[in-house]
C-alpha cells in the first residue's frame, strides 16, 4: 500500500473529496431544516439560498406546533401504534421463527413454503382493504397493527438466528421438563437478544415511519398517525389549522412551522440513530447469510 | 366387579397428560409407546399452538385476500357480498386494456422501473466500490454512518423536503438562479418527474444499499488479492477481477428480486410526489388502482387491474430466476 501510483494517489484524492459532498449532501437538508426551525419567522420569510446558523434564535414555531391539538393526537396515536405494534411483531415472529426453526417439527417446510409465497404474490390492494373492512377495522388503529403482524424478510432473519442457538441447551431444559414455550423464552429469546434488537428497530422505525395504510384505513383524523398530518402539513401546504392561534405574522409563522414539525417527527429518529444504526447492520448481515 | 371402583380413576388418568409436571412423568414412564406417543404429541403441539397464530395470520391477511381476488371476474357490490356477486370473466381486464390510460400507465411504469434498474440498482455497487478503496477506516465508518441516515428517514418527509426545496422560491432554485438558472416549479413539471423520483430514491437508499455489498466483499478470501498483487495487478485490475466476481452472486440474487418487481414501482412514493400536472409522466398502476379502488370504490376494476399486475410480476420473477440458474450458478430457488 506504500509505493502507490500517481494515478492511484490521484484516484485517492478525488474519492475523499467525493465522500465529503456525498456526506454534505445527506446531511445538510436536516441542517438547514434544523437551523431554519429554530430562526425568527420574518428572518426565514427574506432570507434566500443557504441558512448556515439559526437567526434570531425563536421558538415561536415549535410553541405553534407544541399547541396544536392535531400534531399532539397524532404524536400518540403513533406511539400507540409503534409501541403495540411493534411489541405483536416481535412476539409473532419470535413463535414463528423458533417453531420453523424445530428439524422434528413436521409441518415446518409446508408453512415455510406458505409464508415465502406470501413476499412474491399478493392479492393487491382492494382484496386486502375488504378484508380489513370485512373485519370491521377500518378507522381503528388495530387496522395499523393487525394487518402488518409480521414480516417474512425479518421471519427468516430470526429464524436463521434461532438456528445458530446451540441444540444441547435446549436438551438439557428439555430433560428438566421444560416445554417450548419455557425453551423460546427462558433459553433460546434470551441467548438471541442482538437479533431481537434488531427486530425492535426494523419494526419499530417502519412503524413509525408508515402512512400509506393510514391513509387507505383511517378516516377520523382523531385517528390519523403523524406521518399523516405531516402529509397534509408538508405536501398538501395546509397550516391554516395550525397557524389560527398564533397572533399576527400567520404567514411567516406558517414557513418555519413546517421545519419545527419535521424538526419533531424526525426528532426521536435522529437523536437515536447514531446509537441504533450498528444493530440495522447487523441486521442485513444477518439477513444476508441467509440470502 | 363394582364399577363404581373402576371408573374413578380414569379421569385422573386422562388428565395425566394435560399436566406438565415432572411428577406425572414419573408415574408414567411405566406404561411404555402409549405414553410416549402421547407425550410426543404433546410436545408437538405446543409448536402448533405457537404456530397458530402466524398460521392464522397468513391466512387472513395473506391468503383471504388472495382468495377474495376473485372479485376481479365478479361484478361486485358491497351490498351483495363477494360471493352472491354475478361472474363476469374478463370484462374488467378487457375494459382495462382497452381503456384510454392503459399505454400511459404501462410506459410510465416500465419506464420508472427501468430508471431505477439502471441508477438506483447501480448506484450502491459503484459506491460500495468506492467505499471498499478508502483508506482511512474510521473516516470510512463516518461516511458509512453519514450515508445510511436519509434510509430512515419517512417517505412524508422526504417528499416534505422536495416540495420546500424544489418550490419555484425554494431553496435549490435560490442557488441555481446565483448560476443564472432559469427558476422552475420542479415538482409540478412533468419532464422532472421521472429524474426527480428516481434522484432521491437513490439519495435516500444508496448508503443502506452499500451494506449487503461491503458484506460480501469482506468476505472474499485476502489471499486471492495478494496472490493478484505478487502478479502485479494494480488496484483496478483487482477490483476487476477479484472484487467483482466475489460479489458477483449477490448482484445477480438482488437483480432477480429487482426484475420481480418491475411492475410494482413504489407508488407509495408517487401518490406523496405527483399531482395532476405530472399525472402524464407519473401515474403509475399502483397509483391509478389506489385512485379507481379507493377514492372511486371501483372495486372489481381496480382488483383486475391489481391481479394483473401480481401476475405479470410473478411471472417476471420467474423468468429471471431460471435465466439466471441457466446463465450461472445462482438462484433464488
Amino acid at each position: 500500500m506504500n509505493h502507490r501510483t500517481a494515478g492511484e494517489r490521484l484516484f485517492d484524492i478525488g474519492n475523499n473529496a467525493f465522500m465529503l459532498v456525498l456526506m454534505f449532501v445527506c446531511l445538510y437538508p436536516f441542517w438547514y431544516v434544523l437551523a431554519a426551525s429554530f430562526s425568527d419567522p420574518a428572518w426565514i420569510a427574506e432570507t434566500r439560498g443557504m441558512i448556515w446558523l439559526p437567526h434570531g434564535l425563536s421558538l415561536e414555531s415549535y410553541k405553534a406546533v407544541f399547541n396544536n391539538p392535531i400534531i399532539m393526537t397524532g404524536y400518540l396515536n403513533t406511539l400507540f401504534v409503534v409501541a403495540v405494534g411493534t411489541f405483536v411483531n416481535v412476539l409473532m415472529t419470535a413463535l414463528g421463527a423458533y417453531v420453523l426453526s424445530r428439524s422434528h417439527f413436521m409441518m415446518r417446510n409446508p408453512i415455510m413454503f406458505l409464508i415465502v409465497f406470501t413476499m412474491f404474490f399478493n392479492g393487491g390492494l382492494i382484496p386486502n382493504y375488504m378484508v380489513v373492512n370485512g373485519l370491521g377495522l377500518v378507522d381503528n388503529l388495530w387496522a395499523l397493527i393487525l394487518p402488518v403482524a409480521m414480516n417474512a424478510f425479518n421471519l427468516i432473519i430470526m429464524r436463521t438466528a434461532f438456528q445458530s442457538v446451540p441444540v444441547s441447551l435446549e436438551e438439557s431444559a428439555r430433560l428438566d421438563g421444560a416445554n417450548d414455550f419455557t425453551i423460546l423464552f427462558r433459553i433460546v429469546l434470551p441467548l438471541s437478544m442482538p437479533v431481537v434488537a434488531v427486530m425492535i428497530l426494523f419494526y419499530g422505525v417502519a412503524h413509525w415511519n408508515s402512512w400509506f395504510n393510514a391513509l387507505i384505513y383511517m378516516r377520523d383524523r382523531g385517528h390519523y398517525p403523524l406521518q399523516l398530518i405531516l402529509r397534509e402539513i408538508l405536501i398538501s401546504n395546509s397550516t391554516d389549522s395550525m397557524t389560527a392561534n398564533s397572533g399576527g405574522n400567520k404567514l411567516q409563522v406558517a414557513l418555519t412551522i413546517k421545519y419545527a414539525t419535521i424538526i419533531v417527527a424526525t426528532g426521536p429518529i435522529l437523536i437515536l440513530y447514531p446509537y441504533l444504526q450498528k444493530f440495522f447492520v447487523k441486521g442485513v448481515m444477518i439477513g444476508a447469510i441467509k440470502e | 366387579m363394582p364399577p363404581p371402583l373402576n371408573a374413578k380413576p380414569l379421569p385422573v388418568q386422562a388428565a395425566i397428560p394435560l399436566q406438565p409436571l415432572p411428577s406425572s412423568v414419573k408415574s408414567a414412564q411405566k406404561r411404555g409407546f402409549r405414553f410416549r406417543l402421547v407425550r410426543d404429541f404433546r410436545v408437538n403441539r405446543y409448536l402448533y399452538l405457537m404456530i397458530l397464530p402466524v398460521v392464522l395470520y397468513y391466512a387472513i391477511f395473506h391468503y383471504a385476500p388472495m382468495y377474495g381476488v376473485q372479485i376481479a371476474f365478479k361484478n361486485y357490490s358491497p351490498g351483495t357480498g363477494m360471493l352472491d356477486s354475478p361472474w363476469v370473466g374478463f370484462q374488467y381486464f378487457r375494459e382495462f386494456f382497452n381503456g384510454f390510460y392503459f399505454g400511459r400507465l404501462i410506459r410510465n411504469t416500465l419506464l420508472l422501473s427501468a430508471y431505477d434498474l439502471i441508477f438506483q440498482f447501480t448506484a450502491p455497487i459503484l459506491l460500495a466500490f468506492l467505499l471498499n478503496e478508502l483508506r482511512n477506516a474510521a473516516f470510512k465508518r463516518v461516511v458509512q454512518t453519514v450515508a445510511y441516515l436519509p434510509y430512515f428517514i419517512s417517505l412524508v418527509v422526504v417528499v416534505g423536503l422536495m416540495v420546500d426545496f424544489l418550490a419555484r422560491d425554494g431553496l435549490i432554485n435560490d442557488v441555481l438562479a446565483t448560476f443564472g438558472v432559469e427558476r422552475h416549479a420542479y415538482l409540478s413539471e412533468a419532464g422532472w418527474f421521472r429524474t426527480l423520483f428516481v434522484s432521491s430514491g437513490i439519495w435516500q437508499n444508496v448508503g443502506w444499499g452499500t451494506i449487503i455489498y461491503l458484506a460480501a466483499i469482506a468476505g472474499i478470501d485476502p489471499s486471492l488479492y495478494e496472490a493478484a498483487k505478487v502478479d502485479g495487478a494494480g488496484r483496478w485490475k483487482q477490483n476487476l477481477h477479484i472484487t467483482l466476481p466475489g460479489i458477483g452472486s449477490t448482484i445477480i440474487i438482488l437483480f432477480i428480486l429487482q426484475i420481480g418487481s418491475l411492475m410494482s414501482i413504489n407508488s407509495d412514493k408517487i401518490l406523496l410526489m405527483y399531482n395532476t400536472a405530472t399525472y402524464s409522466t407519473a401515474d403509475v398502476i399502483g397509483t391509478y388502482v389506489y385512485r379507481k379502488g379507493i377514492l372511486e370504490a371501483s372495486f372489481s376494476y381496480s382488483a383486475a387491474i391489481g391481479l394483473f399486475n401480481s401476475v405479470i410480476n410473478f411471472i417476471l420473477l420467474i423468468v429471471a430466476n431460471s435465466v439466471s440458474k441457466r446463465v450461472s450458478e445462482t438462484k433464488l430457488w
